[in-house]
């Protein structure tokens, strides 16, 4: 039985819709990639299974079941401890997500303290363990420091350890590579793989990049303007995209391999029909 | 086409290590660029490559003098700008321009696009710039009537290339382009991409690019500089470097860019 399953989510901003009829379910140990441009509302799927949609959008239908759970059943303060027992954030940007004036050790063990009611030395004892798993040496030293004197990539780190200190059944990963250069991707999308085999947990995947996509993800589901253009396999993804507007990302993007190959933009009679596809559905659903 | 754009030799630059310093004293100097020396031929695109803190953008503001080096000289057409003062540069700036990463803060919001492109112009002491300004909107693929227009009007795409279009407004021999591409979508990416190529080709412009993205250099640029904590740690043909990388960090950096295929094994 799927993890999450998100039946039918649509939110609108205004008059501007955000999401429009999103469906999809994660499985228990799945890694399931969201990929679109900016403004496809990937994150927004991400934000909407946390609760924590901007104040400005606002959710109109469908429905997010969390480990069976109906999210819109439980009352908000039930809801706010699912959520926070079960899921976890690895944010896109790591110095905004952690707070300059504190120490990293604190914010990593204060969800524990706080929210699960560990207690302190338990919760401290677990940061550390955590901090080794994710290759950080010298832990003790490092939960003392302050963001600042961490690099990007020693950020990002702790930040994968405070999302997996509480082993959440559900991690949602915004974008965790975009901030950081090529190798270190490389090490933190490892560290992703390894701690999500090891606990199994279920992992909704936000990126623009596919080639993140092909290295880490199971299923993936491509955005349109809110609009699910296509549900499917990575295996299947890669080895012939169903939709032209996938194959046209696919073929945009730049690949060293093939240097040669022209850099095609999504062509505008693709975009066009996407866009017909979006007003055709807007008006098929212009009573709700 | 042997001619010689920049000449850079022995380029060192430090910068004061602030969060070191003691109570008294000065503080320690930390190296960011430790001895670079490569040429630039007229016509060439020459793609910077590193990782973060590898000094590619400190690299590329010492070039057009935005950072004066501590030591070594930078030789732009033939003359010594390494210690030039601002009233000296400032005719040359017109030859030397940049386009920056993030097109909306490199934008004035509170002015429209006409006055952003003929800042620059009016600098320079050009004449028609009313003129010179829809020529260079032209030559970026924009529409004229897109002058009246302010920044947040405009999307990420269209914003880089209102940034390119007041880099080309002055007739320049030199641009530096800095992670011009990082923060736009891979559609935009590739119209700004072929747009530079297109620029590059009919305007005969030199340009260096820095960007972390080795596919975005293997498809631009036909020499890379490869940078490694101040130092270069190899400069090749861009083909050759893809080819046969010589260094271990090379290899590295190209080993680990995520190509969308699932033949390559990676994670």
């Amino acid at each position: 039985m799927s993890f999450l399953t998100i039946n039918n989510l649509s939110a609108h901003i205004g008059k501007r819709k955000i999401l429009r009829d999103v469906s999809l379910s994660v499985q228990a140990g799945e890694v399931c990639g969201l990929v679109g441009e900016s403004g496809a509302g990937k994150s927004m799927i991400g934000k909407a299974v946390l609760g924590t949609l901007p104040r400005a959008i606002i959710a109109t239908g469908g429905e997010i079941i969390l480990d069976g759970e109906n999210l819109q059943d439980l009352t908000p303060t039930q809801r706010r401890q699912v959520i926070g027992a079960k899921t976890a954030l690895i944010p896109q940007d790591p110095l905004t997500a952690l707070n300059p004036s504190r120490r990293v050790g604190a914010q990593i063990t204060n969800r524990l303290v706080d929210i699960l009611g560990w207690s302190k030395s338990a919760a401290q004892h677990r940061a550390l363990d955590l901090l080794g798993e994710v290759q950080i040496n010298d832990p003790e030293r490092v939960m003392l420091c302050y963001p600042h004197e961490l690099s990007g990539g020693m950020r990002q780190r702790l930040l994968i350890a405070a999302a997996f200190a509480a082993e959440p059944r559900l991690i949602i990963a915004d974008e965790p590579t975009t901030a950081l250069d090529v190798t270190v991707q490389k090490q933190i999308l490892r560290l992703i793989k390894e701690m999500q085999n090891r606990y199994g947990t279920a992992l909704l995947f936000v990126t623009h990049d596919l080639g993140v996509v092909a290295k880490v993800c199971q299923s993936l589901l491509v955005l349109y303007e809110g609009m699910v253009l296509e549900r499917t396999t990575v295996q299947d993804f890669f080895t012939g995209p169903l939709h032209p507007y996938s194959r046209a990302l696919l073929e945009t993007t730049p690949k060293y391999t093939d240097p040669t190959g022209s850099l095609t933009p999504i062509p505008p009679q693709i975009l066009d029909a996407v866009r017909a596809e979006i007003v055709a559905y807007d008006q098929a659903h212009a009573h709700v | 086409m042997s001619e010689t754009v920049y000449e850079i030799r022995d380029l060192r630059l430090s910068f004061k290590d602030l969060a070191h310093k003691p109570i008294f004293g000065p503080a320690p100097e930390i190296e960011v660029l430790k001895g670079l020396s490569f040429d630039i031929a007229k016509g060439d695109v020459v793609g910077v490559v590193g990782g973060s803190g590898s000094g590619k953008s400190t690299l590329g503001r010492a070039m057009i003098r935005l950072l004066e080096p501590s030591a070594g000289s930078i030789r732009f057409q033939g003359r010594d700008i390494t210690h030039l003062d601002e009233e000296s540069l400032r005719p040359l700036r017109r030859k030397f321009q940049m386009i920056f990463q993030d097109p909306m803060s490199s934008l004035n919001p509170r002015r429209t696009v006409f006055a952003i492109i003929a800042a620059p112009l009016r600098l320079h002491g050009f004449d028609q710039i009313s003129n010179r300004v829809e020529t260079a909107l032209d030559m970026v693929g924009l529409p004229r009537d897109f002058k009246l227009r302010y920044p947040h009007e405009l999307s990420g795409g269209q914003r880089q290339r209102i940034g390119i279009a007041r880099a080309i407004a002055t007739e320049p021999e030199f641009i530096l382009a800095d992670e011009i591409v990082s923060g736009l979508d891979v559609s935009s990416q590739a119209h700004v991409l072929n747009l530079l190529e297109q620029l590059v080709r009919d305007l005969g412009l030199t340009l260096a690019f820095i960007s972390h993205d080795l596919s975005v250099i293997r498809r631009l640029c036909q020499h890379t500089i490869v940078l490694y904590q101040g130092e270069i740690v190899e400069t090749q043909q861009t083909a050759e470097l893809f080819a046969n990388p010589t260094h271990s960090y090379t290899r590295e950096l190209i080993d680990a860019i995520p190509l969308p295929n699932l033949d390559q094994p990676w994670v």
